[in-house]
């Protein structure tokens, strides 16, 4: 700051850093809040003008139209808040489920793109370089057009016994309600309890007297295996819901729609290239020494991957997936495009009925930042416990 | 120093494509004796010390260690990596391990020892390498000194019988050379069978028993230090060694 | 051959003279597999038992995938005739291409007037692919985009020169697909500029607001973008002022594309030197100077890469206007499809699309693979 001479104190004060970065600071901030105010403004005189209201009131109105598919009951005579609930859980359910399947596809891609078999090699790069190269929209645009082009229920296609692919959706049998079902499920998490147990039990034998234990396989056996025996204890109740064609349609048995089908199937197939390439970059990015030096310890090569190589690569792996995450439960918002009730679809029908396109677009932006936002959160929390400690 | 040799290279050849990198190689190394190998850059040196723990492969020739011959079969090759240690130029140590994990990682893995006789096992050889207070440090944390020494003890936690060096301290500021050439001193004093390929002159004045000098993969000249420093045979030692030694 | 006795200290050792000379010696070759592709495939297909298992899987599958796809899609198609001759015979039928490419091309725009936006789209094409060349990195190069525009608007729009007027409601298809990435990353760069470097600032309410507006833009969908630009803008306005459609599209997706470029552009400029600025403070340059002078010449040069990768991605996500009502090449080729006659070969109408979409994102990234390495060489030290 300059210490000017008090004749020269006007001067000094408008050319000291500290007064010019606050007046910088002040002029941007009163243009921002300039503009804010002028559209606001505007906003609210031109709804005036077309006899719209303002406010959230419009959400407890009864919604008045139908939604294709809902997890959780839904009549049109329940509230536009109720609708774009579940929107919301539709949009939560195709992510979850594309992420689940566009990770395991771009694993097991990216892995192959590494594979020392030229033609695996080849064919994974060819699924890669062919997929993100062409827009998600075309892309569902094709597989919604397959979907519905399936021939129609009384000509499905039948693959497995009891599974019908047709233009309706695919139909699945499911199990019919059993008594012992609950007790399924406690025999699943008992056997993954004690998975877990005999895992801490061997990696503390191992430490103590250096022997080795396959505890992943045991404890896979032991997961799976118990409700297992239990099931075939009780006799083994295969009672299926068999969908069986009545009419024009099925009955019975589980849905997916055809548009959560080709939703799903655009999405994993489109974010799984993605993945692919993350994955694999991930991999080169280990330096080829740290295998070297493993190997020359005499570590095989599996273990070298699993100890030494796997650690490093999931650093470099795992932010940019988070991001792909991201950008996948962005991209389910195309679902407006091909008749999928998310939450996008659902807020412009709403829209659309109610004219309230400030307050439906607003709540579709906040649902979105809270989900970005917590999953920035979620990635900052793991780099920063996972980060290589350097000086 | 008696009996058969521990290492052993017989006619070995190895091509990249169709650049031949190793001509003719034959070497031969006691138990307990210390080899070093230097030449210019491009000669092979590293290629034929990583083809004796088969991180490269030669395509002809034969390559015995401690009798056991290096082919294809992966349990030979297993066996003779547990008994033979190598040192890299960029220590390759395991940023997401301590330095005791570092240590400890091998011999728990591979040798299924307990984990407390590992571990008192690992801090033995940090106070051999000198530096037992880094013990629960990661290697980012420390200086490239340091980490040589760790890598040294790391390759030692094997507990091998042949030791082998790719250009520990090339990688070195000047300071910090002395402080991991004392300790493969150190080794060499107590009697392990080591081959190293080094530009270290006064080093292998010290500790060799025999300089292999290579040039465009071939052994050019093998000799013991005293006659190879003051008497190379052939015009190219001399060439290089004027270079080396020169400055 | 020499070997050497490692106990003997003899000084009377090995003649120098053996050594190295390789005339005692057979010049060895290294060993040949008895036919080259043989030992190729036996490495690298048929090493191990796994391998030889996964490729006889990856060899059926394409046995099961190639063949009927060549019939239908080769063999089999129609590229000329009726429709009907399509359905009944079966093959693929490239017809609805051939017959109604021009739909596709140019939606909705006159069709007697179309080689006005095909010659727009090969000025675009002209320009950017000049772009590509570093030869062609001047000032210079800015004026020609600057004129291209020029042409491009006045082709477009014409009114003048016997051209009739046509409306921006009616342009779509290839050029409007063009016009919406090339214009949206050009007009967004400037804008991305200033929130890149009000994010690395020192003011806080500045880096506040730029912080705010990228991790906002970010976290949203481009759609719900496209559809705030297309429902609120008309509301932004004052009454009376209209804005147009093909405009509103434009701005939501430079508006978005700022954001991402802005993350871009800051890497750029975090990967100079502190030194750098550091020199330029103390020779007593002002910020602005400092900025336009020493660093963002030397950041944008390594930020290329990254904004091709975005311009991809960009030409990628302009197929999302469909949904605000834009007719651009896929939604025009989704209007081709609308007929019932030609709806049932949707396959052939998207594959075609994908194509054009295909081609040009794959030959850019190629582009940009390329020009990092370039770029890198350039920077060795």
């Amino acid at each position: 700051m300059a210490i000017g001479h008090p004749g020269n104190a006007k001067r000094s004060l408008f050319y000291s850093a500290r007064f010019r970065g606050i007046l910088y600071q002040v002029v941007v901030v009163a243009l921002v809040v300039a503009l804010g105010w002028y559209l606001v403004h505007n906003t609210l005189t031109n709804l005036a003008a077309r006899g719209i209201a303002t406010g959230f009131d419009f959400l407890g109105r009864e919604a008045g139209f139908d939604i294709g598919e809902s997890p959780i009951a839904y009549t049109p005579a329940d509230s536009y808040a109720h609708a774009l609930v579940v929107g919301l859980l539709n949009t939560l359910v195709v992510a979850a489920l594309g992420i689940a399947l566009a990770t395991l596809i771009g694993v097991v891609v990216g892995i192959a793109r590494l594979s020392g078999n030229w033609l695996v090699a080849r064919l994974a790069t060819l699924y890669v370089e062919g997929v993100r190269n062409v827009p998600l929209l075309l892309q569902l645009f094709v597989w919604y057009g397959i979907v519905t082009s399936l021939p129609g229920p009384r000509q499905a296609l039948n693959p497995l016994p009891g599974i019908f692919l047709s233009n309706r959706g695919l139909k699945v049998p499911l199990p019919e309600a059993h008594p012992i079902h609950p007790w399924l499920l406690l025999a699943l998490l008992g056997g993954f309890g004690l998975a877990w147990g005999v895992r801490r039990w061997a990696i503390a034998r191992h430490d103590r007297t250096g022997r080795p234990f396959p505890w992943m396989l045991t404890g896979l056996g032991l997961t799976l295996g118990l409700p297992l025996v239990l099931f075939l204890a009780v006799g083994a109740p295969l009672a299926m819901d068999v969908p069986t064609l009545r009419g024009f349609n099925f009955a019975g048995g589980g849905t997916l729609s055809p548009e959560f089908a080709a939703l799903l199937a655009g999405l994993s197939v489109y974010t799984a290239a993605f993945i692919a390439e993350i994955v694999r970059s991930g991999i080169l990015a280990v330096p080829a020494g740290q295998t070297e030096a493993a190997l020359s310890l005499g570590l095989s090569r599996a273990k070298t991957l699993r100890l030494v190589i796997m650690p490093q690569a999931l650093r470099v792996i795992i932010p940019p997936l988070t991001s792909q995450y991201l950008n996948l439960t962005k991209n389910s918002s195309l679902a407006v495009a091909i008749g999928y009730p998310d939450l996008v679809s659902v807020a412009n029908t709403t829209i659309n009925q109610t004219g309230h396109a400030v307050e439906g677009i607003g709540v579709v932006m906040a649902v979105f930042l809270v989900i970005s936002l917590a999953l920035s959160l979620l990635m900052n929390w793991y780099n920063a416990k996972v980060a290589l400690v350097t000086r | 120093m008696a009996g058969s040799p521990v290492v052993e290279l017989i006619d070995v050849q190895k091509w990249y494509g169709s650049f031949h990198v190793l001509k003719d190689i034959v070497l031969s190394v006691g138990k307990g004796e210390k080899v070093v190998v230097c030449g210019p850059s491009g000669s092979g040196k590293s290629t034929m010390i990583r083809c004796i723990n088969r991180l490269e492969e030669h395509q002809s020739g034969r390559i015995v260690v401690n009798g056991i011959e290096l082919g294809d079969d992966l349990k030979a090759i297993e066996a003779i990596r547990k008994d033979v240690g190598m040192v890299f130029q960029s220590f390759n140590l395991f940023p997401h391990l301590t330095v005791l994990e570092n240590l400890t990682l091998a011999p728990l893995w591979v040798k299924n020892v307990p984990k407390a006789e590992a571990e008192a096992l690992a801090m033995h050889y940090l106070e051999r390498v000198r530096i037992p207070e880094q013990a629960r440090k990661y290697p980012g944390q420390l200086s490239g000194g340091q980490q040589q020494r760790v890598a040294i003890a790391r390759a030692l936690s094997m507990k091998p019988s042949i030791m082998l060096f790719d250009e520990p301290t090339s990688a070195l500021d000047p300071e910090m050379v002395k402080e991991v050439l004392d300790v493969m001193i150190g080794l060499a004093e107590d009697g392990m069978t080591m081959i190293c390929v080094t530009h270290e002159m006064g080093f292998a004045r010290a500790v060799a028993d025999t300089m292999v000098f290579m040039a465009e993969g071939r052994v050019v000249e093998t000799a013991p230090p005293a006659e190879f420093f003051a008497n190379p045979r052939n015009e190219r030692t001399r060439q290089f060694l004027g270079q080396i030694i020169g400055h | 051959m020499i070997g050497f006795e490692p106990h003997d200290h003899s000084p009377t050792g090995i003649a120098a003279a053996d050594v190295e000379e390789p005339s005692a010696a057979v010049a060895a070759q290294p060993p040949k597999p008895p036919l080259k592709l043989l030992g190729w495939a036996r490495e690298n297909l048929f090493g191990s038992v796994p391998n030889t298992i996964l490729t006889l899987l990856a060899l059926w599958l394409l046995w099961e995938v190639v063949p009927p796809l060549l019939s239908w899609g080769l063999f089999h198609a129609h590229v000329t005739g009726a429709a009907a001759q399509c359905r009944e015979e079966g093959g693929a039928c490239w017809t609805l291409v051939t017959e109604r490419h021009r739909l596709m091309l140019f939606g909705v725009y006159p069709y007697d007037q179309h080689w006005r936006p095909l010659l727009a789209t090969f000025i675009v094409i002209a320009l950017l692919a000049t772009s590509t060349l570093r030869r062609f990195w001047r000032p210079a190069l800015l004026w020609a985009w600057g004129g291209g525009f020029v042409a491009i608007a006045g082709l477009m729009w014409g009114g003048f020169l016997g051209m009739p007027y046509v409306e921006t409601a009616l342009w779509g298809g290839l050029p409007l697909t063009l016009a919406l990435a090339v214009l949206g990353i050009a007009l967004s760069f400037p804008f991305s500029i200033i929130l890149a470097l009000g994010r690395r600032s020192n003011l806080p309410a500045i880096r506040a607001l730029s912080v705010g507006y990228i991790e906002l833009v970010r976290g949203l969908p481009l759609v719900s973008v496209l559809f705030m630009a297309s429902v609120m803008f008309p509301l932004f306005l004052p009454e009376g002022v209209t804005i147009d459609k093909l405009l509103r599209a434009l701005v939501g997706i430079m508006l978005f594309t700022a954001a991402y470029l802005a993350e871009a552009v800051r890497g750029g400029l975090q990967a100079i030197p502190r030194g750098q600025e550091e020199a330029a403070d103390a020779l007593g340059l002002s910020y602005w100077r400092k900025m336009r002078l020493i660093v963002l010449p030397q950041a944008l040069r390594l930020v290329i890469p990254p904004i091709v990768n975005q311009f991809i991605s960009c030409f990628k996500d302009t197929s999302l206007v469909t949904i605000v009502g834009l007719y651009d090449l896929l939604a025009a080729t989704k209007a081709a499809l609308a007929d019932p006659e030609w709806r049932p070969f949707f396959v052939e109408g998207y594959v075609s699309a994908a194509l054009v979409y295909w081609s040009f994102c794959f030959f850019m990234s190629r582009y940009s693979q390329w020009l990092e390495r370039q770029l890198a060489t350039g920077q060795r030290r």
